[in-house]
């Protein structure tokens, strides 16, 4: 698969958890903006944080630690830092 | 779908942005069982929480200290006892934490020392409730000891005979050039006409609102507090057990899982024994009125308040309100 079309399955995956784990309305994994600041923009905190990162460590089989918590702020760098770990062979 | 920045305009916006990533794990520590008053009320002694062996030795709370930093506590709350009776413990969280210092006010703690480490003394109203409840008024001793104080505030805990009365209170404090925060009694120990009465709570909101109005400079609070605090409710949500954000981490195994404190644990002066909560385990939570918890509350519960401009503004001033009792944003 071209690595752009990789990269957007799973932009387009991590979206529909944060969707789905937020409970969010009047938006789809489509619509949803890969760069939106996560804090900034949508209010989710440490909690939520750990939330996701539990369905996305299930979904990528990856550990996501909690000191790297801060670099998950959009969407698009949650993918990043999933196909990080994937290369890594986690 | 709501967003943070389509309910705020940018002055609101920037405010926000100050204090989202403040990313606080705060715990709390009994620093000695030991007090030099022995208060009608105090949840610490009426629910036994004293009767653990404490711990002597300074390097086993150094190592304990170190332990809790390695957990991703940045915030040291040191309650007790009265935590001055052991300076050295003090310091040694002081010196690898910041740490906040809650104590009756009634020795003086060293600047020399500890320069910019916060302090909340504790009042437990004007002078005849402090006798009655304290045995003595101890404002007349921690105003002199703490007079002018850029780092200390008294956290005012009103009881139900202070209703109407708290504007000399919060007067004394302002003129003695220190700041103020406002919670509530709970009552641990039933002391006869110290439990609060519907219109009680009600009439103490309003005065609380009006004493922000009037000492804005001295009184750090903000009116979404008040409200929530005396009303025990929050966006149609009764505080409680089902609700309560500041138990023990390890204490907590409700379902389904309630937004709560990140890696908050309460522990004993024994470095072992942890406590079920930021208060008394024998305090009914429907009664509770700690004012820690109920300002918590708020702030975990913040994507809640991304509704409506004010329901976000509400969050931002508690948060703000948070923030400026530990210092980590300015007064």
């Amino acid at each position: 698969m071209p690595e752009t079309k990789k990269n957007q399955g799973i932009v387009l995956r991590v979206a529909e958890i944060i969707i789905d784990e937020l409970k969010l309305e009047d938006i789809t994994a489509g619509t949803f903006n890969p760069d939106m600041d996560l804090v900034d923009e949508l209010g989710i905190d440490s909690m939520d944080l750990a939330t996701i990162a539990l369905v996305l460590q299930d979904e990528f089989k990856i550990t996501i630690d909690e000191d790297d918590y801060p670099k998950l702020k959009t969407v698009q760098l949650i993918c990043e830092y999933i196909e990080e770990k994937l290369a890594a062979g986690n | 779908m709501k967003t943070v920045s389509s309910l705020l305009d940018p002055i609101w916006y920037e405010r926000y942005k100050r204090i989202s990533h403040l990313n606080i794990r705060s715990s709390i520590y009994d620093v000695t069982n030991r007090c030099n008053l022995r208060c009608k009320g105090c949840f610490f002694f009426s629910s036994g929480e004293h009767h653990v062996t404490e711990e002597m030795d300074l390097k086993k709370w150094e190592a304990f200290i170190d332990k809790e930093k390695a957990r991703g506590v940045n915030l040291a709350i040191l309650i007790g006892g009265e935590p001055t009776l052991c300076m050295d413990r003090v310091e040694a969280f002081y010196n690898r934490l910041p740490t906040y210092l809650a104590t009756n006010g009634l020795i003086k703690i060293s600047r020399d020392r500890f320069p910019d480490m916060m302090v909340g003394i504790s009042l437990w109203g004007g002078g005849d409730d402090e006798k009655i409840l304290r045995g003595q008024d101890t404002f007349a001793v921690s105003s002199k000891n703490y007079e002018g104080d850029p780092y200390t505030y008294y956290l005012y805990t009103v009881t139900p005979k202070q209703v109407g009365k708290i504007e000399p209170v919060i007067r004394r404090i302002a003129d003695c050039g220190l700041k103020v925060h406002l919670q509530l009694l709970s009552n641990d120990e039933g002391v006869d006409g110290f439990s609060w009465r519907p219109e009680e709570l009600r009439d103490l909101r309003f005065e609380m609102d009006e004493m922000l109005d009037a000492f804005p400079q001295t009184v750090i609070s903000s009116k979404y507090y008040h409200e929530v605090i005396t009303t025990g409710m929050m966006l149609g949500r009764h505080f409680g057990w089902n609700e309560c954000p500041s138990v023990t981490e390890s204490m907590d195994h409700r379902r389904p899982p309630v937004r709560r404190l990140i890696h908050f644990y309460r522990w004993a002066a024994d470095l072992q024994t942890s406590h079920r909560c930021c208060t008394s385990a024998t305090r009914d939570c429907a009664t509770c009125k700690d004012g820690a918890a109920h300002m918590s509350w708020i702030m975990v519960n913040k994507r809640a308040h991304i509704v409506s401009t004010k329901d976000l503004q509400n969050w931002i001033e508690v948060y703000e309100m948070f923030a400026k009792l530990y210092r980590l944003i300015p007064w």
